[in-house]
């Protein structure tokens, strides 16, 4: 498929993405430069120095919510998509709302009780829709070990399911990077094969 | 009886399981996770009363921090 061919077809989808912290923002660029036609994005944290480690945000970003950061960024980089944001704290009662229109969501947080808080209300709400997870990233090296686990047909899980961040094995933009555009990548493969 | 666990072939003692006691036998510890059996999702205050039987497809994944 040529890029033009793809960039078309991209244009008619909606992805949410649950989280604009190191997963997000670097899942929600690698989605934009393609031209995935509308990103919907919720997050309630403002931009820290501590986040330029390995989040998409700039030194005079710092103190502006992530989400209107990110937006400006995404729309930097490509004027023909949609951002949708939301600057709020996910949780059980609101993200059947905020992700209703989305094809895909992508799990993109950092507290793993909010990872599972995420997967247990997207499955329960809808159970057919696509759901990708990030687990495993912490630390540096050891490329082979991230990768892409099917559970089921629906959910995907990318990361090596076991490096948990912590001090001694922060999160680190190469690992996180990669994760982020395997998820991306996930959501190029479904958009364009399967749905 | 013997299931698939995470696509690999597994074999208990005994008719059926729970999903707590199953968890306790692997030794999969980490409190953050998802369970699935034939593609349904189990709750976590579902675990001691989800018996997993002979020849089902059971799911398990681990959530780790860090994004």
């Amino acid at each position: 498929m040529r890029f033009d061919d793809i960039r078309t077809r991209l244009s008619g989808y909606t992805v949410g993405i649950a989280g604009a912290g190191g997963l997000g923002s670097n899942c929600a660029v690698a989605l934009a430069r393609t031209g995935v036609g509308c990103l919907v994005i919720a997050d309630y944290d403002i931009v820290e120095a501590g986040n330029l480690n390995r989040q998409y945000f700039f030194l005079q970003q710092i103190g502006m919510k992530k989400v209107e950061a990110l937006r400006d960024n995404l729309l930097g980089i490509n004027t023909e998509i949609k951002v949708d944001i939301f600057d709020a704290e996910l949780n059980r009662d609101n993200i059947p709302g905020i992700f209703e229109k989305c094809d895909i969501i992508v799990e993109a947080f950092d507290r793993a009780d909010m990872k599972e808080m995420l997967a247990e209300t997207v499955l329960s709400t809808w159970p057919d829709r696509y759901l990708i997870l990030g687990s495993g990233l912490a630390g540096y090296g050891k490329n082979n070990e991230l990768r892409q686990r099917n559970v089921g047909a629906r959910l995907i899980v990318c990361g090596d399911e076991n490096s948990e961040t912590s001090e001694a094995h922060p999160p680190l933009a190469p690992r996180v990077g990669i994760v982020a555009n395997m998820q991306a990548n996930a959501v190029l493969e479904i958009l364009l094969n399967k749905l | 009886m013997k299931i698939t666990l995470n696509n690999r072939p597994e074999e208990f003692v005994g008719e059926e399981i729970s999903v707590s006691e199953m968890l306790k036998i692997k030794k999969f510890t980490y409190r953050m996770r998802l369970v699935k059996i034939n593609g349904k999702l189990i709750k976590k205050d579902e675990y001691d009363k989800t018996l997993i039987k002979d020849g089902d497809d059971v799911q398990m994944l681990y959530l780790m921090s860090g994004g």
